[in-house]
């Protein structure tokens, strides 16, 4: 029969639907994982990051953003802009260059790669003869020099890639000039460094990684200078008017050279151990900034004292008589600075130092007193603290917008006030339809709030909940507290910190009510935190409370963590959100749900064992209810004793591992390597089917049964309206669907608003269902009598909504992992149902009510249930008749984290973890689409400029 | 229990002093019950007037097999002709979800009484190398237990031979239902649950769907040994012969579609309690005018669970083995007692 109840083809409607959903992935939020090369273009005002999955991020102003992948998925070992062109080249570790343009099509700027090349040495030579060390585009822009571990440095035109043979400089051409007592060929291994000189073109200093240092000049092609630095070179840089240049080296030393008019072997001006006299780290780059007071700027990376200091990752600033030395909170990849980029300036006068770190940028304004670090507008490390939930609102009211802005502005006073100083591109995007927040979670008990409007990630304001318990760590011993006489100087940079004093602080789930300004939180320890907006600061006593959930169960012994133990008295909170309720859990476990309803002033929660309903205006527990099965041992004991499981989680774990590694280098399906990938993933299946032929895994095939483990875990809550005892009255109610199948409904008796604190709310079990399928209750919704689903609390108070139709009668939708079911109430007879697990073989993970606008009518929208599988797909299913409508493959089925940290918005967008660094922002809406959109015009060229712009060159790294 | 007496082959005398011996032989004098026997092709027949209680005494060899069951209990259907004969091939048996309806006239079987283990269906649709076997997991307090793996398979394709990934049995639980069955056996590929494919799944979506399907798991094998396969023509001497060709081959998908559909709305009915009341299932809406519902409240009119029988070829052979060395067998039994319908064989 099923067939003919296929909906067919109603032309009509798959019309609407055209116009209703349409899939995209728009744009990645949050820091690059894994970066490996950073590029600059003082040009563009564009800055480009490689990764080492093969990914090329450009950035400049707010909201100018590109990327590319190359096909070959290597890591990206170095980036060089073009001079004066919208061209940049990409080194990556298989040896290959690539040349990618930006060029405007329709409108907008794209970035493409245009050609690619690998350097091919004599046949017979050895690999290393060609394998590029160095790289140099000329200013001519005619051609690019690449200098290889052979000593060689070869020539290719540009943009043909074409190898020019007679121009290449072998290292026998360069001894020909040299005095062979100090050299011999062994000096010319390695090419470690290549710079042009600022002001002649014709002449670039090519530098060997055994300290010689040569000037050549490419008009006579012979060396004109040379230079023996005793030490292994690491890297050079030319001072603005190319009278002298600095080299650093492995012994932590740099060493100052002056270009002599005669050519006789020059010894160097000044050798400095910044950091010794013990032994010290290599300094791998440096830069010499000329100023207009004389004092110049020094800035190197590295140089620690090895014995002491060896681990940190520091760049140091020296002008004058300051130093300090910038620790990082990870590896440092590279860094530029951003100076003068008028040609015709006399000094390089720089304003800030841009530092990619292996986890966040940092960037320091050297124009200001102090150098404080400079706020990114994009780049956010998302995961300073792993992200452990997120929560997304759409539409926020400018009220409670400003509010949060500027709550946030007081914490985040410590920035410098300077401009964002890479501000290339201009954004052409239409402005973000409306104010959209995204809420994450973190390890460390932190909540922080996102600007998710448009194409920048932006934090707004950041919230901790730590101060509401006593931890171990005093929350002040970490601050920076150096005294004047420290040596080094070093000063702690950037927010990076994945190591948490206690993961008990752990945010589990939030909810926030965007018109009443209430705040929920709950963490890992069951605690559960009530929380106000407040613009002053403020010192008060947050109420505590306890809810025992086992209630009358006996004899059982939880042997998790135990519950966190709350300061007394008073507590100093900053302007923000603020708590003044705590309820914690009894036993201490995982909050699983949470539901806030801001007009009856009621929050739900649930945990493992069971659900409470809390009055946040009384401040009294108004019932709980347990939900375990006396069976159900696993639950009760806490997440540390699964021994029945370990078998398991080691397998899983070990697949985790491979499929992280595949991840890492197959991120991004889409785009123009679908071949790539699906090869690679064929790959994969067919390793993954011979290693299964070596040891089958084996799927138990069973019915599930009351008597599973953690069948009381509570997934879903949800407040409603509606008619739960008979259809002449409705009341309040509260639903809770658990892990066995179970939704448990709960009348509530709200006392009206003049009498709310006189009497106390009254809750009574109504009804409880039990799914015969067992299947874990992920969402719960009530319809109204148009078959609408019920708007948020408040929602029809601020006239943001229709109110429910009372009159109709209302059906209640259950949404299990494997099944949608509507039902009649009061009268609960099953009326409707979509089976997806039994037909497809996937499971719901996520579940929303999306509100869809046709792109071609501004009266039309509707809403339809927004569905994120195990699989990785999302299907969109209609209200209330449970039809497909359309279905799209979003995330691989091999990224479970991804898929269990897909967010949705009430406007058809999402967001997912593409790594622990970034979302990957998606949209099913034809007519949301925050993605970005921007146009990168070549700046006027002046015909003399690119004799004289050099500057524009060498801010990118030559060392791998 | 058990009884042995004699009668004298001549005389046997009426039915109705012959239930008035038989009451009186189990002590039994109020009850009321049926009265059958089994003839010498082994079919249980009833006795219930003078004129098949004479048959049966003249067929008597020299001992007449009697069984008896209290009425109210008793399985209608248990009488019919052909049973033996048919039970060689009661591989070939087609389970027809339209069973009842086609022939309400002839009262086969009081199928209430009795629970469906598992089936063997769709004989005639599928290819000779293929079983699709239904397991009943509604009701029956036994495991489902069977395990499924990853494998490869080899398939024909027009490239040549081509080693294709597949999902097999892996193990069955001792005393489990697949076990118990005998329809199931370690290395069957798996080619389809519950009418759709599984090639191109993975083993955990595989695993998920069975899992959801397994009130009602209606899977098709490959077997591994290919030698208990159905000879298809042999059918047409089973009774059940009518009812599959009333089916014309091109509709056999829609069939099981119909079988699926049919049995899923009451496959998982799940409970309300209502504030503290007793447990009840919960009902199904009144038809609305959605097309869906008013066509699937039609499949709704049987309930799945009461229209078939089933039968595992080794377990009623070694159950009929048993039974052979009873003469009666008494109403607490019934369920136990070998019963058949039209179609299919109850244990």
């Amino acid at each position: 029969m099923r067939r003919f109840l296929r909906p067919g083809h109603d032309p009509v409607r798959e019309r609407l639907k055209r116009d209703l959903f349409q899939f995209n992935k728009t744009v990645e939020h949050g820091f690059p994982h894994q970066p490996s090369a950073l590029g600059y273009s003082p040009f563009l005002h564009l800055m480009a990051i490689g990764t080492r999955s093969g990914a090329i991020k450009l950035y400049g102003a707010p909201g100018v953003e590109f990327m590319g992948l190359h096909e070959e998925n290597n890591t990206v070992m170095q980036i060089h802009f073009i001079p004066d062109q919208c061209q940049l080249v990409t080194l990556l570790d298989d040896n290959s260059l690539h040349l990618w343009s930006l060029k405007q099509h329709g409108g907008a700027s794209e970035l493409r790669e245009e050609h690619r090349f690998t350097l091919k040495g004599p046949p017979g030579s050895p690999p290393s003869a060609t394998q590029v060390t160095a790289v140099l585009p000329h200013s001519s822009r005619e051609v690019l020099y690449l200098g290889t571990e052979s000593g060689n440095v070869f020539v290719v035109e540009l943009p043909s890639f074409r190898v020019l043979e007679d121009r290449t400089i072998t290292p026998e051409a360069v001894l020909q000039r040299i005095p062979e007592d100090n050299c011999n060929r062994r000096s010319c291994e390695l090419v470690e460094a290549l710079r042009e000189h600022p002001k002649n073109p014709d002449q670039i200093l090519i530098g060997y990684s055994r300290g010689l240092i040569v000037l050549w000049d490419l008009q006579s092609n012979k060396a004109t200078h040379h230079f023996l630095g005793s030490q292994q070179l690491e890297n050079l840089y030319w001072q603005r008017d190319g009278s002298k240049f600095i080299s650093c080296h492995y012994d932590g030393s740099y060493s100052q050279w002056p270009i002599s008019s005669d050519n006789k072997q020059s010894e160097p001006l000044e050798n400095t151990v910044p950091y010794g006299p013990f032994p010290c780290k290599a300094i791998s780059k440096i830069y010499w900034q000329t100023t207009k007071n004389g004092l110049p700027y020094i800035i190197f990376q590295g140089g620690m004292p090895r014995a002491s200091y060896g681990d940190r990752h520091s760049i140091s600033v020296i002008h004058g008589s300051q130093q300090t030395a910038f620790d990082f909170t990870s590896r440092v990849i590279d860094f530029f600075i951003i100076f003068s980029s008028d040609p015709a300036a006399e000094f390089d006068d720089p304003s800030a130092l841009v530092v990619l770190a292996e986890e966040e940028l940092v960037v320091i304004d050297l124009k200001s007193a102090g150098w404080p670090a400079v706020h990114p507008p994009y780049l956010a490390s998302l995961h300073c603290s792993a992200i452990t939930c997120s929560h997304h609102v759409s539409n926020i009211p400018l009220k409670l917008w400003e509010r949060i802005i500027s709550a946030g502005s007081k914490q985040n006073i410590h920035y410098s006030s300077m401009p964002w100083p890479i501000d290339g591109g201009t954004n052409i995007a239409p402005d973000p339809p409306q104010r959209d927040l995204l809420l994450t979670g973190h390890e460390d008990g932190t909540v922080r709030f996102w600007d998710a409007s448009g194409v920048c990630l932006h934090l707004l304001y950041k919230l901790s909940t730590v101060r509401v318990f006593l931890t171990d760590a005093d929350p002040n011993d970490n601050m920076n507290t150096l005294g004047e006489d420290e040596w080094p100087p070093l000063r702690k940079v950037g927010t990076f910190d994945p190591y948490s004093d206690d993961p008990r602080l752990g945010i589990q789930k939030i909810y926030l009510c965007k018109y009443s300004g209430y705040l929920v939180v709950a963490g890992t320890a069951g605690q559960v935190l009530v929380m106000e907006l407040n613009d002053e600061d403020a010192e008060h006593v947050v109420d505590h409370a306890e809810a025992d959930l086992l209630q009358d169960q006996e004899g059982y012994r939880w042997k998790g963590h135990e519950k966190l133990k709350t300061r007394d008295g008073p507590v100093r909170f900053e302007a923000g959100f603020q708590p003044f309720v705590l309820v914690q859990c009894q036993p201490p476990a995982v909050v699983t749900s949470l539901a806030l309803h801001s007009e009856w002033k009621l929050v739900a929660f649930g945990t493992s064992h069971g659900f409470g309903l809390f009055d946040h205006q009384q401040k009294r527990l108004v019932f709980v209810k347990c939900t375990l099965h006396p069976s159900d041992q696993l639950a009760l004991e806490g997440p540390l004793s699964r021994v029945k499981s370990l078998k398991k989680s080691l397998r899983q774990s070990f697949r985790r591992i491979r499929r992280s590694r595949v991840s890492s280098r197959k991120r991004r399906g889409g785009g123009g390597n679908a071949s790539e990938v699906q090869e690679a993933n064929a790959r994969f299946d067919q390793d993954a089917l011979q290693e299964m032929e070596l040891a089958p895994v084996q799927r138990k095939i069973e019915a599930r049964s009351a008597e599973d483990s953690f069948t009381g875990f509570v997934r879903t809550l949800y407040f409603a309206d509606t008619f739960l005892r008979d259809s002449s009255r409705h009341c309040p109610s509260l639903w809770a669907g658990t892990n066995g199948g179970t939704v448990y409904a709960f009348c509530l008796r709200v006392p009206p608003a003049e009498r709310r604190m006189d009497e106390p709310v009254r809750a009574e079990q109504a009804k409880e269902i039990q799914l015969m399928h067992r299947a874990p209750v992920v969402g719960i919704l009530v319809l109204d009598g148009r078959s609408t689903p019920l708007p948020e609390p408040l929602e029809v108070a601020h006239d943001l909504s229709k109110s429910p139709d009372m009159q109709g009668s209302h059906q209640l939708l259950v949404v299990s992992e494997e099944q949608f079911k509507v039902f009649t109430l009061p009268k609960v007879s099953s009326k409707l149902k979509l089976k997806l697990t039994a037909l497809e073989g996937c499971r719901v993970r996520k579940v929303t009510v999306a509100n869809f606008g046709s792109c071609k009518t501004d009266d039309y929208s509707e809403n339809n249930l927004a569905v994120l599988t195990n699989l990785g797909d999302i299907q969109i299913i209609s209200l209330p008749f449970l039809k497909l409508q359309i279905r799209y493959p979003c995330i691989r089925k091999e990224d479970v984290s991804g898929i269990a940290s897909c967010v949705f918005t009430k406007y058809g967008q999402g967001f997912y973890l593409i790594s622990p660094s970034e979302f990957e922002r998606f949209s099913l809406s034809t007519k949301w689409l925050v993605e970005p959109r921007c146009i990168v015009d070549m700046p006027e060229v002046t015909s003399n400029n690119h004799v004289h712009n050099k500057s524009g060159t060498e801010n990118t790294a030559v060392k791998s | 229990e058990f009884r042995r007496f004699s009668l004298e082959r001549s005389k046997p005398g009426k039915f109705e002093e012959f239930y008035g011996l038989l009451q009186h032989v189990h002590k039994i004098p109020n009850v009321d019950v049926l009265v059958g026997y089994t003839d010498i092709h082994g079919d249980l027949l009833p006795i219930n007037n003078d004129d098949n209680y004479h048959k049966a005494v003249s067929t008597a060899n020299p001992l007449l097999r009697i069984f008896i069951q209290r009425k109210e209990d008793a399985d209608y259907s248990a009488f019919g002709t052909d049973t033996m004969t048919r039970k060689k091939n009661v591989l070939s048996n087609v389970l027809r979800a339209d069973n009842h309806k086609k022939k309400p006239h002839i009262v086969i079987s009081m199928p209430q009484d009795f629970r469906p283990v598992s089936s063997i269906i769709d004989v005639d649709i599928l290819p000779e190398t293929h079983r699709r076997v239904r397991l009943y997991k509604y009701g029956t307090d036994k495991p489902l237990g069977f395990y499924i793996r990853d494998g490869s398979s080899v398939r024909v394709t027009p490239h040549g031979l081509e080693k294709v990934p597949g999902i097999f049995i892996s193990r069955l639980v001792p005393g489990g239902l697949a076990q118990s069955t005998g329809l199931l056996a370690v290395n069957d590929e798996v080619l389809e649950v519950n009418g759709i494919e599984v090639s191109g799944k993975s083993l955990d979506q595989v695993t998920d769907m069975m899992i959801a399907n397994s009130r009602n798991l209606i899977i098709t094998v490959r077997p591994a040994n290919q030698r208990n396969n159905v000879v298809r023509n042999s059918r047409t001497s089973g009774s059940s012969g009518q009812s599959t060709e009333s089916s014309a081959p091109g509709s056999a998908a829609n069939l099981l579609g119909g079988l699926l559909h049919g049995e899923e709305e009451s496959d998982d009915e799940d409970i309300i309690i209502e504030g503290g009341g007793e447990p009840q299932h919960i009902p199904r809406a009144a038809p609305s005018s959605d097309s869906i519902e008013s066509l699937s409240h039609i499949e709704l009119l049987h309930e799945p669970a009461h229209n078939g029988f089933l039968l595992s070829g080794d377990m009623s052979s070694g159950h009929s083995a048993g039974s052979a060395s009873t003469e009666c067998d008494l109403p607490e039994a019934g369920r136990k007692s070998l019963e058949e319908d039209g179609t299919v064989i109850t244990l």
